[in-house]
């Protein structure tokens, strides 16, 4: 048989240039066009063993799909990611396919992977084209209902599957718009706030009932939801945003990231005054913190017209746990970064607004629990950054609204619910927990693939009533 | 969507609104808020809770016409309405028969004063309620917050009805009274009023609750933005309050905080002016 040859790198996916795209909220790859699609599909070695499928925590049948886009089936390709993942627009955007199925690929090897997630894109963006996506058949009512609290990756995947099993489902969220972090945090640069719409949608015209402005904990307990539903998933996310805790954190102009993004994703304060919610305008705005939310913030900072925008953070560039390809966009477009350093107090101007941020400098010290090189603090290093706003975007956890208000809901560290991993039953009979509240903060993903968990554990606790 | 049932004008400045708003209704309690949003383009606007009716599924809301989105709700009518109110959100105000109170309601607060004043009441206290505005077409429930107390003092910055004073002349009168043993205050309406009602009973330690009313996105606890800075460090207003120890809040960085969208809020205001002229010659 003849060797295969295969094409060394992935195909190319074009992007908007950097100093155009700081300019707008536009997003900044533009995406596969069907013949680099099939080329790139076309790189797969379709192994027997595929080690993609086990490295996606929603399974999803990678070589399936991929040889159905080398064929040009672009329709059975999306129709096959579906069956596992309800929302393949959003993660074939946001999922770090670096850290997950492509890490496993075979051609790693010796070659750059196959780009399952620019493909996964690929096809969901060509279906959404093709007009409003048919409804699957679904069977027959089962008649249990379940309440989702919380609309974000988890929530929706529950909904999703479930909604696929013939349970009714109502899914409860606390703010105006469904999407939880996929609206609220995720910048429209990066994922477009019409694809998760669009999602949703479907999911709605599967059968799911949407709440909005419903604060479960607050306009009913889960106690009160429990008279009227057979089971509950609780999705409620990682809302509440932690904060440095030194001197000069209160003064104006220091924003946690929750509050810079929710601003400006979900109110649309970057179309302010046609939108009613303002947002401070900074000339130098600094973003404290090497995640994926801090290179949003300050991407964001740059687009609502900052000269300047600074990364802060205590270790080095290789111990930064945002993604790659957003720590690459954001040099692209000339974030500056101060590495090693550590603010240890905000100085205002004397009229209550931010001007200075007191840092130390740091040196890498032994690895710890998180297995990265630990920051230590240089003696007496202390000097300062310029900087008219702050954003702090140094991690958050679970908002402790639900287990407050639920006696016999049991959590664990930084408030998590604790939950059985291999089902994700709470300490509360009924009650389910999956995503950021349980695990206190990881990716759109991995908060999916315990949806699909608490799904199947959820339909059978339906069907047998055993806990 | 809630629906306007009706709407009232109490003031110049405060209009009160009864809410078809049946899910807050069922749970709201004294010393809650909603979060309203006027419409598609509306900010999150946190409005404390005058009043309820759990059987009628209403709440009654009443706002001061200080910015854009107040002003625009100031325009609705009867019929209309509100694509958000979301809550009951906060804690409720800690109840318990303390024996002699004070409840003082300045100028637009006296809204939320009143169902505070009449749980008071009912949970066994003696209720003496102040309240107080600049000026008398500012005032409003003079008859209600009568029904629900002991005894009612009105003041008014310029005399020109009741007393001629600030709410916390009167205060200090009945903390310095030989007869009358204070146990606890509470005190609602401008942020200025809270900072001095707080520190008129500091030096005579009289326990003093205040309910602040801060900046707000999402009021779940979620963004952080509400945050007053206590004696021991910050707290969100949103979840951990609204109200608060006012003899532990840090009253100028609060005061401060709450200006911080000053130049927007112009910009926002002169911009509904202007649509608001046009609105009227086409």
């Amino acid at each position: 048989m003849a060797k295969k040859t295969i094409i060394p790198t992935k195909t190319p996916m074009s992007e908007q240039p950097p100093a155009e795209r700081i300019k707008n909220y536009d997003e900044v790859p533009y995406g596969y066009t069907p013949e680099q699609a099939i080329a790139e599909a076309k790189r797969c070695l379709q192994c027997k063993r595929p080690f993609c499928i086990e490295g996606c925590p929603v399974e999803i049948d990678v070589p399936g799909f991929l040889q159905l886009i080398a064929e040009g089936e672009f329709q059975g390709a999306i129709n096959l990611i579906r069956e596992t993942n309800a929302l393949p627009a959003v993660t074939g955007r946001v999922c770090p396919q670096e850290e997950q199925c492509e890490a496993v690929c075979a051609l790693c090897k010796r070659f750059e992977s196959v780009a399952i997630g620019r493909l996964e894109r690929f096809v969901a963006d060509w279906e959404a084209a093709q007009g409003p996506l048919p409804v699957p058949e679904l069977p027959p009512p089962t008649g249990k209902k379940v309440a989702v609290v919380g609309s974000g990756p988890a929530g929706i995947t529950v909904a999703a599957d479930l909604a696929r099993m013939g349970h009714s489902v109502t899914v409860f969220e606390a703010l105006h718009e469904p999407g939880g972090v996929l609206v609220y945090g995720i910048p429209e640069f990066r994922l477009p706030k019409a694809i998760v719409r669009r999602d949703i949608d479907y999911v709605c015209r599967m059968g799911v009932e949407l709440v909005t402005d419903f604060v479960v904990g607050n306009t009913a307990t889960l106690d009160e939801l429990l008279e009227d539903f057979d089971a509950i998933f609780l999705g409620t996310g990682a809302g509440l945003p932690w904060f440095l805790n030194v001197p000069g954190e209160n003064l104006n102009g220091v924003y946690s990231a929750n509050e810079y993004l929710t601003r400006v994703n979900l109110m649309k304060a970057y179309l302010f005054p046609e939108y009613d919610t303002p947002i401070a305008l900074g000339r130098r705005v600094a973003t404290i913190g090497g995640g994926n939310v801090a290179m949003d913030s300050a991407r964001t900072a740059l687009r609502l017209g900052a000269e300047e925008s600074l990364i802060v953070y205590r270790r080095s560039r290789e111990e930064m746990p945002g993604r790659d390809e957003e720590i690459h966009h954001a040099e692209e477009e000339g974030i500056q970064f101060h590495l090693l350093t550590s603010p240890v107090a905000f100085h205002g101007d004397g009229k209550g607004q931010v001007k200075e941020i007191e840092c130390l400098k740091n040196e890498l010290g032994e690895p710890d629990a998180s297995g990265r090189r630990r920051p230590v603090p240089v003696p007496d290093s202390n000097f300062r950054i310029p900087a008219d706003i702050v954003i702090v975007a140094i991690g958050q956890s679970p908002n402790p609204l639900i287990p407050k208000t639920t006696s016999d809901l049991q959590t664990g560290r930084r408030g998590t619910v604790v939950v059985d991993e291999d089902t994700m039953k709470t300490s509360k009979r009924s009650v389910f927990a999956g995503g950021d509240v349980a695990t206190g903060g990881a990716t759109v993903i991995l908060a999916m693939g315990q949806g699909r968990i608490a799904a199947k554990a959820i339909d059978e606790y339906l069907r047998t009533g055993e806990w | 969507m809630n629906k306007i049932l009706e709407k009232e004008v109490l003031s110049d400045v405060a209009k009160l609104m009864v809410v078809e708003a049946p899910l807050v209704a069922r749970k709201a309690q004294a010393g809650q808020f909603v979060i309203v949003r006027v419409d598609a383009y509306g900010e999150r606007v946190p409005l404390t809770i005058a009043d309820y009716d759990r059987e009628a599924g209403t709440i009654v809301l009443i706002f001061q016409e200080v910015g854009k989105s107040t002003m625009q709700m100031g325009t609705l009518e009867a019929g209309d309405e509100l694509v958000t109110v979301v809550g009951p959100l906060g804690h409720a105000t800690e109840l318990d028969n303390f024996g002699t109170v004070v409840c003082i309601g300045g100028g637009v607060g006296i809204a939320p004063i009143f169902p505070i004043a009449r749980a008071l009441k009912e949970a066994g206290n003696t209720v003496i309620s102040i309240i107080g505005a600049r000026t008398n077409e500012y005032l409003f429930w003079e008859d209600r917050m009568r029904a629900v107390s002991d005894e009612l003092i009105v003041c008014t910055d310029d005399g020109s009805y009741g007393r001629k004073a600030l709410v916390t002349e009167p205060l200090k009168e009945l903390l310095e009274s030989p007869g009358k043993t204070i146990s606890r205050v509470w005190a609602i309406g401008p942020m200025i009023m809270m900072k001095f009602v707080s520190l008129t009973t500091q030096p005579f330690e009289v326990s003093t609750i205040v309910s602040l009313n801060t900046i707000m996105v999402d009021g779940t606890g979620m963004c952080g933005g509400c945050r007053v800075l206590l004696d021991d460090g910050p707290q969100f207003v949103c979840v951990d309050g609204p109200e608060f120890d006012g003899h532990r809040v840090q009253w100028d960085n609060l005061l401060s905080r709450v200006q911080f969208y000053k130049e927007q809020e112009q910009v926002a205001v002169e911009r509904w002016h202007e649509k608001c002229k046009l609105d009227e010659v086409s």
